[in-house]
């Protein structure tokens, strides 16, 4: 089962159609600010040209499989954007690092550190 | 630490601020302010874009098939153009290749994206979670009909299932078939029966007086 200890098949892991996997799960959850406003970032860079839906999945494809059980899909998405983010310019990564230690200054809730 | 329901600013939190912050939380509130610092959008495109996030919904793509199954010129233009025809009804569809697909007596369509969780969702809102599942991606093209059994969803032998699956730039959206004994319905009453996952294919239509 474990993918990464078989043979390269020229697949990368991303590309799972056809293989087999357990019971499809049903749960679903309502979306929260948080994932709206990643989703919402991403339409806005993407309508501003800053880059493609492509950039955004090379970034998700190029995380390893263990992201894809780890991370949550805006989690995911969030640092996708990032990535594309500091390689077109739009900041740099030292002013992403001062601004998520002023983010992380402001409070220990989701609430708390949007207030700025 | 604690605090009231109001935040600094007075405003109230949102229930689902009020949890630890966490890593990409962080990132995702920086993200956004240097993105208004550096003049690409502001907090008011941001709340609007969310707002018409909030607003697409199956409601949309089940106006689109009520239309489709009541009058045949639409739903000529929609087989041939979905993209034109929906956005002809005034549905905000963006860049995207829409392809609708029609079940019929015979066929039945179900949509998956096996790289990733492209869906149509300027027309359905944003995808359910199992939609984005491994277990949906990796099966629905080797065995559909398992995965509909899942959904409760049984289909006689003789039955074609098409799987389609979809990219970045091009979404599906299946038309189901119109359920027996709604010849005198109205537009509206159908769209009643059109269901989310009927137009994703894992599901079938409501019928009359269920």
């Amino acid at each position: 089962m474990d993918k990464a200890q078989d043979a390269y098949d020229g697949r990368r892991w991303h590309d799972m159609g056809g293989e087999a996997a357990g019971p499809v799960p049903q749960d679903d959850h309502d979306f929260a600010l948080w994932e709206k406003r990643v989703d919402a970032l991403m339409v806005i860079c993407s309508s501003h040209g800053l880059f493609t839906v492509d950039g955004l999945r090379r970034v998700l494809e190029d995380m390893a499989p263990e992201a894809f059980e780890t991370m949550s899909y805006y989690e995911r998405w969030i640092a996708a954007i990032n990535q594309n983010l500091i390689e077109a310019g739009t900041y740099t990564t030292a002013e992403l690092a001062k601004r998520m230690s002023e983010v992380a200054a402001r409070g220990t809730t989701y609430g708390e550190a949007s207030d700025a | 630490m604690p605090h009231d329901h109001l935040s600094p600013s007075g405003h109230p939190y949102r229930k689902d601020d009020d949890h630890p912050l966490t890593y990409w939380q962080q990132m995702e509130i920086a993200v956004r302010e240097l993105l208004v610092e550096k003049g690409v959008t502001t907090p008011a495109d941001i709340a609007a874009e969310i707002d018409a996030m909030d607003s697409r919904s199956p409601a949309n793509g089940a106006a689109v098939v009520a239309r489709a199954w009541t009058d045949p010129t639409f739903r000529k233009a929609l087989l041939k153009d979905a993209s034109a025809a929906t956005r002809a009804m005034g549905f905000d569809i963006g860049a995207l290749h829409l392809i609708a697909v029609e079940n019929t007596a015979d066929i039945h369509n179900i949509i998956v994206c096996t790289l990733c969780s492209c869906y149509p969702r300027n027309l359905l809102g944003l995808p359910p979670d199992w939609y984005k599942s491994r277990a949906y991606r990796s099966r629905t093209v080797r065995e559909p009909r398992k995965i509909l059994a899942e959904f409760g969803v049984t289909l006689p032998q003789t039955t074609t299932i098409r799987v389609h699956d979809s990219t970045a730039d091009m979404r599906y959206v299946v038309i189901p078939a119109r359920p027996a004994g709604t010849d005198d319905w109205s537009e509206q009453q159908l769209a009643n029966l059109v269901t989310r996952d009927s137009m994703i294919g894992t599901g079938l239509p409501k019928t009359p007086g269920a």
